[in-house]
């Protein structure tokens, strides 16, 4: 069996495993996401992140997609054109041009360590947690569009029209910018994002400084690819299959 | 300073003053009214979208701003270099300088998507490792700094007069910081294959000065006649020349960038896109280069074409319409070329990845730019009509007495 097999077939029992100790025990493996007290900080001793293996993705990222879509209620905008609807997260379909090798993979929000659009916003309304997690905070977002200039993902959307109807715990609003936040509102209830749920056989949530934790063990023993990795950003989310 | 030179406001408040005042003050409400019907409804209304963030209000606003720097070029070179002939000049080019600054602040700040968001601003956090703070600090310093160098060319108790060379001294490098900190916002975008060069920094001093100097030349030509002045060839001359070594100069370090662009493999595709035979080749070759740098030039320095103010007309109207297809060259051309996720590789999406981003601005993105147009033109005419910021004459003999016709 070829090495590259060796760490397929290892993955692959680790999320099988993942995958029933969350079917069968959801309480023991939920200490990977701990619901955090509404009165307590968001502490820097947690990083969290995400390993998405797109060999796993059968649909590419559809499911996850659809799950954010709902979670976060985006992308129907009434008035606004295709080019203006907002997309947090979508599928990304790369060939490469020698090989022909093809890969679909859903992109987001790469939750950077040093994130470009926390750099260039002129308000700290783009900002990073010190858990990590990279979001816009709409109250103070006077709207520049700076941040989506900066962006190497390309992960941001502007808010082009009046909404309404917007999830509870998800504010949204006309003239700001957004972008995928990790489901903060689920994670600081110790659930998991809603794409993770959405595909379990293929992503996976948890602390990235933690070395207990399911992820850094896997990504410690077989890495995670980042995309740009060569602007050194040092992202929490990574890759499989990429 | 020059002391023997008088100044004078505009006196006649005939029906042509007000006839120029009304236009621009029209222009201006035309531009509220875009600003106000974008803002209702959202930039839906706009051509603007995820891909191209930054649209024709940009365009406008940051021509201006750079223009504004460049305007007050002509007060340096008086004050700083002690040239005496462009000092009769540094009042208008102060107040011109602080008009368009007014006038591009005001685009910039009416196309943001939450304005009211920016009072927060106030008594809220500044994130100073961006350079659009930076630049806010920049804008407003250049404004007061303009305030005082006026007060120090104006003040007629002579008080203020010891404040002038070292009011002018600070004014320019400010000018430079103000131009390099415009050029930087597109500068330090690490991802974006088009705009990731510190080149930029300087190429947008260097283009202030065509912008400055082009605009400058027209309202002094325009307001000398329109107020029945006297104005000398001496000084159009050197108005002349100033532009076209600024236009040569802005070639230089546009062929520097695109060379150095053109070296680097990962950069080949973005260059191919703008040079050669992308939608924006034909407004790089020939609205910037051809008829926005070399027709111009060819205007300055064809000798048949010596003192003839026609020519220096047409020369400068084309500098500015040059200058604008080079920030819309840049602003837009850049956005419209993809960003490269995954490199030798093709890529698609339901978000534009891999695909050229077209962009067509709609009427109110044109009005609110008009609209800060007019409003820098409407506040140089008022700051004209109470100010006493035009010489009664530069004719040669006053400006330059061993000046021989």
């Amino acid at each position: 069996m070829s090495k590259i097999n060796s760490y397929r077939r290892n993955f692959l029992s680790g999320l099988a495993g993942t995958a029933a100790a969350v079917t069968v025990a959801p309480g023991i493996f939920l200490r990977e996401v701990q619901a955090k007290p509404a009165d307590e900080p968001i502490s820097d001793k947690v990083r969290w992140g995400m390993l998405i293996d797109v060999n796993k993705l059968t649909d590419g990222g559809d499911a996850c997609i659809a799950a954010c879509k709902k979670e976060h209620g985006w992308g129907d905008e009434e008035h606004s054109n295709d080019l203006q609807d907002a997309q947090w997260i979508r599928k990304v379909k790369v060939t490469e041009k020698m090989t022909g090798k093809t890969v679909s993979l859903p992109v987001m929000c790469q939750h950077c360590e040093t994130a470009p659009c926390v750099d260039v916003c002129p308000t700290g309304a783009s900002m990073k947690r010190a858990d990590g997690i990279v979001q816009v905070n709409k109250h103070i977002c006077i709207g520049c569009r700076y941040c989506m200039m900066a962006c190497p993902y390309k992960a941001r959307s502007f808010v082009h029209e009046t909404l309404v109807d917007q999830r509870p715990g998800t504010p949204r609003g006309k003239g700001t910018v957004e972008s995928c936040n990790m489901c903060v509102n689920r994670v600081d209830e110790g659930k998991n994002p809603a794409c993770v749920d959405a595909a379990p056989q293929a992503m996976l949530f948890g602390d990235l400084n933690d070395e207990n934790s399911q992820i850094s063990k896997v990504l410690k023993q077989y890495g995670g690819t980042q995309i740009r990795a060569d602007l050194g950003l040092n992202t929490g989310v990574r890759y499989w299959g990429i | 300073m020059a002391t023997n030179t008088v100044f004078s406001e505009i006196k006649n408040s005939g029906l042509g003053f007000w006839a120029v005042l009304g236009f621009f003050g029209l222009m201006t409400l035309v531009g509220a009214g875009a600003f106000y019907y974008m803002h209702h409804h959202g930039h839906h209304v706009t051509g603007m979208n995820n891909q191209i963030v930054w649209g024709m209000p940009h365009v406008f606003a940051i021509f201006l701003i750079v223009a504004a720097s460049g305007a007050a070029n002509v007060a340096t070179v008086g004050t700083v270099f002690g040239k005496k002939i462009y000092q009769p000049l540094g009042r208008l080019s102060a107040f011109l300088a602080a008009a368009l600054l007014v006038g591009g602040l005001i685009v910039l700040l009416l196309d943001l998507g939450s304005i009211g968001h920016v009072i927060e601003m106030a008594y809220g956090y500044i994130n100073f490792k961006s350079i659009f703070a930076w630049n806010i600090i920049l804008y407003s310093g250049f404004i007061a700094i303009l305030a005082v160098y006026l007060w120090t060319m104006m003040d007629r108790s002579k008080v203020a007069k010891k404040f002038y060379k070292p009011t002018g001294t600070i004014n320019m490098f400010w000018r430079f910081m103000l131009t390099m900190g415009t050029g930087s916002i597109f500068g330090f975008l690490v991802a974006r294959q088009y705009y990731d060069a510190a080149i930029l920094a300087p190429l947008f001093i260097v283009a202030s000065y065509v912008y400055g100097t082009a605009i400058y030349t027209l309202v002094l030509m325009a307001t000398f006649k329109m107020t029945g002045r006297e104005l000398g060839d001496a000084v159009l001359n050197r108005l002349r020349y100033t532009l076209a070594i600024f236009i040569a100069l802005v070639l230089f370090l546009e062929l520097v960038r695109h060379l150095t662009n053109i070296y680097a493999t990962e950069h080949h595709g973005v260059e191919s896109f703008i040079l050669n035979g992308g939608p924006f080749s034909n407004l790089f070759w020939y609205g910037q280069i051809v008829f926005g740098s070399l027709v111009p030039m060819f205007l300055v320095w064809c000798t048949f074409l010596r003192n003839n103010r026609t020519a220096l007309v047409v020369a400068a109207i084309l500098a500015i319409m040059g200058g604008f297809a080079q920030i819309y060259v840049i602003l837009i051309g850049g956005q419209s070329y993809p960003l490269v996720l995954f490199p030798n590789s093709e890529t698609s999406s339901t978000f534009s990845d891999g695909v050229y981003n077209a962009y067509s601005a709609t009427l109110p993105e044109y009005l609110l730019g008009i609209g800060g147009v007019g409003l820098a033109l409407c506040v140089l005419i008022i700051g004209m009509k109470i100010f006493r910021l035009l010489p009664t004459t530069l004719a040669d003999a006053s400006v330059d007495p061993h000046h021989s016709s």
